[in-house]
């Protein structure tokens, strides 16, 4: 998928849920042999077109995910390709060891996308929220995990994912609209972070909607006189060791920025990397703590947890002059 | 003789050379003890899938048209290594590897296509879901091969055969048969004392599948239920009524023997006790 302005700019206006509706859309001529699994999810999913449009590519399981897991892979075994979606926490949790099984041990290929991860729908309580998704699936062998900054990388993760060699959980974060970190096309690599600012003092390492207010933050700090860096850490598994390890080397603060629990996603991933090298600088782990304490509205629970550019900026700047 | 009574002398045959087999798999074993009984609760339905009902090419283990096997409760894999080395898949000496060191027949079956074995199994409530997929692909890509998978009693407690047994009705799958191996015993106890799924042919039915209930060690009957091929719409559930540890006076319907050691003493009475059902026959 090509991005240019007016396609970051529609994607971005329509939410990462409906971009992954509409990408599997697009793409469906191009694959033969693609089912896309909803479960009772169509309309949430940004699918109720590719439904009607491909009924021979489409399947409904209804509410009842660890059946809709094992279709997949059942599936998949048949060597067809696999796109399965639903909410974040039902496709992760209610069947989790549906994926150990199917996917992981035996390494039946599905890509497996949570929808409305982390906070967004705080307004219907925890149940439909995820902040422990990319902490789980990172536990479980054979799984890549990708964490798309914007809708334009949603679109781009989906094609990724459908072309990858094994199972790939894609993590859709942001409401609609979504801002865009992305205006033009660029490159996407699974496992290849990217740098989308340079700086010397502090590298602040984002993923998911996280990476739009790291950026803004970025900017923030620069007034101050801080040079941060701002990677999009678009893969959690298998995670850019070796721009962690030179992220390291370059400056003198880390910080992870993450719309998920601070504990087992982003901010581990890159602890979990550092951890051998010798002489790396200090990390903040910035998230969601370890609560379900506050629901409601999306924006009102990212400040709660400190998640809003501002607060990233003012964080990251009285840890880098307490360093 | 008719094609009929070949094929059920053959199954009874292959059933016996089956049972010598997981005696000596389980005396191999020794102290990684083995799942006795349920494994012998399913042999003279595998001995009928893979010596008779089953549309498979051993020497082209990965052939498109070839039936497929799932086996749901994987803890039964004495009876599924056995049919398939009867079957031509597995060695004699890969059988006698059995959960040493290095061997590809683990305690649960972990699959191995090119062995024969089309999944991993062994976490219960799975195999349902599976082979619904396996049947979906099928029917979506005009494929005319069925999908067989044996599940237990006790893995019956599991919810999510429930969601399946919704499902592959709804969805037509006419290709798709399981096999309960209704041998009214779990883990600790029988299902009567943990927890019973109580009438399966019931339950069966009301999601809208078609029900046949038979002797599980009734090879006639296994092997005329299970040859049947439907075009209705309706998946096919067997009740298949067994009894664990099938086969050994000292194994049957004593759940002791869910997963147990074998001795030297036992093997030996239970080699006497086959030779003379042997003769018998």
């Amino acid at each position: 998928m090509i991005l240019d302005k007016r396609k970051a700019k529609g994607l971005s206006r329509i939410g990462s849920r409906a971009a992954y509706g509409m990408t599997l859309f697009d793409l469906a001529p191009d694959y033969d042999d693609l089912i896309v699994i909803t479960a009772d999810t169509s309309t949430s999913a940004g699918l109720d077109r590719f439904r009607n449009t491909y009924p021979e590519k489409y399947l409904d399981v209804g509410i009842a995910e660890q059946n809709a897991m094992g279709i997949a892979a059942g599936i998949a075994s048949e060597g067809m390709t696999v796109a399965l979606s639903t909410f974040a926490p039902f496709q992760t949790m209610r069947c989790c060891e549906q994926i150990k099984v199917n996917l992981g041990y035996m390494k039946h290929k599905v890509v497996f996308t949570g929808l409305a991860s982390g906070v967004v729908l705080g307004t219907l309580g925890y149940t439909h929220c995820c902040i422990e998704d990319m902490a789980i699936m990172r536990a479980i062998p054979n799984i890549t995990v990708l964490s798309p900054a914007d809708c334009g990388e949603t679109a781009k993760a989906v094609e990724a994912a459908l072309n990858h060699h094994q199972s790939v959980y894609i993590r859709l974060t942001g409401g609609s609209p979504n801002p865009p970190v992305y205006a033009e096309d660029y490159d996407f690599e699974i496992g290849k972070a990217i740098r989308l600012r340079d700086g010397k003092d502090v590298a602040i390492i984002a993923t998911g909607t996280m990476v739009h207010p790291s950026l803004k933050a970025a900017e923030l700090l620069a007034e101050d006189g801080i040079d941060a860096a701002v990677i999009n850490m678009h893969t959690i598994k298998p995670l850019d060791t070796e721009l962690v390890a030179e992220l390291s080397k370059t400056t003198k603060l880390l910080v992870t920025v993450e719309e998920h629990s601070v504990i087992g996603g982003l901010g581990s991933a890159v602890a979990e990397a550092k951890a051998p090298l010798k002489n790396a600088p200090p990390q903040i782990i910035m998230g969601i703590t370890d609560s379900y304490d506050k629901a409601g509205d999306y924006a009102d629970i990212l400040e709660h947890y400190s998640l809003t550019a501002d607060q990233i900026a003012a964080k990251v700047k009285a840890s880098f002059i307490n360093l | 003789m008719t094609n009929h009574s070949q094929n059920i002398e053959h199954i009874t045959k292959m059933a016996a050379h089956m049972r010598r087999h997981i005696l000596d798999m389980a005396l191999e074993a020794g102290a990684h003890s083995s799942h006795f009984g349920g494994g012998l609760s399913v042999v003279d339905i595998t001995a009928t899938l893979f010596g008779a009902v089953m549309n498979i090419k051993p020497d082209e283990p990965e052939w498109d048209g070839r039936d497929r096997f799932i086996l749901s409760k994987g803890h039964g894999c004495l009876g599924y290594y056995t049919a398939l080395h009867e079957a031509g898949y597995i060695s004699h000496d890969e059988l006698m590897t059995f959960e040493k060191t290095d061997s590809f027949l683990y305690g649960h079956p972990v699959m191995n296509r090119a062995k024969g074995i089309e999944f991993s199994s062994g976490s219960l409530g799975m195999g349902m879901s599976l082979g619904t997929g396996v049947a979906i692909a099928a029917k979506r890509r005009d494929q005319d091969h069925r999908c067989f998978v044996i599940i237990g009693d006790g893995e019956s407690n599991e919810g999510s055969n429930w969601e399946a047994a919704m499902a592959a009705p709804h969805h037509k799958l006419d290709n798709l048969v399981i096999i309960l191996d209704r041998n009214r015993h779990q883990q600790t106890g029988s299902n009567a004392e943990i927890m019973d799924v109580g009438d399966a042919g019931a339950k069966f039915r009301a999601f809208g599948w078609h029900v046949e209930e038979i002797n599980g060690h009734d090879v006639s009957a296994l092997y005329e239920t299970l040859s049947a091929r439907r075009s209705d719409g309706k998946p096919l559930a067997v009740i298949a009524n067994t009894i664990k540890g099938k086969g050994f006076s000292f194994s049957e319907d004593d759940n002791s023997w869910h997963h147990k050691i074998l001795t030297k003493t036992q093997y030996e009475a239970a080699i006497e006790e086959l030779a003379s059902v042997e003769t018998a026959a």
